[in-house]
């Protein structure tokens, strides 16, 4: 006997297939952007925010060397001194969601925070990796589409 | 005790034809499943449950999450 310690939701996490009555309702790791700019702890500000603006990203993630969220850095971080150290100017403790919950059940902490970042511990990390960013913006326009649709339930979403 | 395996392992198992049983109750295994898996709720799950299965495949068991 051998034990998938994982199971379904580190199966749905990674768009593996799934079967059954509602298999198909989209996670929050569905809608998430995955192509959020990180830095680390130690990098200069003024560096990372040349680099995140240059590629037309208003946000940047901070991480340690194993995608470990540490902090994040938004309009707010971005004022401050060029020269300072990320990790003294970044926002400590951003909101963090795990990937796998439907969009539905993640609605209304959205319209609180406006945006979550997703990580994921797995079977083996021992810290949430990051694995994407939702925003409220995203998730209401997946809904609103879902609930246009003839018979629109939120099943899908 | 049985041996943790990785994601990975499941999808090489399985193609290999290994049997993957999703031990949730019947409700949640009837709204989603990891397709191809056989319900046995862990409640159930003991040699005689598993006696109809394909004698020497390899069992793989899994629920929700780590958790």
């Amino acid at each position: 006997m051998h034990d998938y310690v994982g199971g379904k939701a580190d199966w749905a996490v990674h768009g593996l297939p799934l079967e059954g009555r509602t298999a198909g309702r989209r996670r929050a790791i569905d809608v998430a952007r995955k192509d959020v700019r990180t830095c680390g702890p130690r990098e200069r500000l003024g560096d990372v925010r040349e680099r995140v603006r240059t590629a037309g990203h208003e946000m940047c993630i901070v991480v340690n060397e194993r995608e470990i969220v540490l902090g994040r850095l938004r309009r707010k971080e971005w004022d401050g001194d060029p020269e300072a150290a990320v990790e003294d100017v970044m926002e400590l403790g951003p909101p963090t969601e795990r990937p796998d919950p439907f969009l539905h059940e993640v609605d209304e902490r959205l319209r609180k925070v406006g945006s979550l970042l997703l990580t994921w511990y797995g079977s083996e990390e021992d810290g949430g990796r990051l694995v994407g960013v939702l925003f409220r913006e995203d998730v209401e326009r997946v809904l609103a589409e879902n609930e246009r649709l003839p018979g629109g339930s939120g099943l899908s979403a | 005790m049985p041996a943790r395996i990785t994601r990975e392992d499941v999808q090489r198992m399985t193609a290999d034809g290994a049997v993957l049983i999703d031990t949730l109750p019947e409700g949640e295994y009837a709204e989603e499943h990891i397709a191809g898996a056989v319900n046995i709720p862990v409640k159930k799950l003991d040699r005689q449950a598993t006696a109809h299965l394909a004698k020497d495949a390899p069992l793989i068991v899994y629920c929700y999450d780590a958790d």
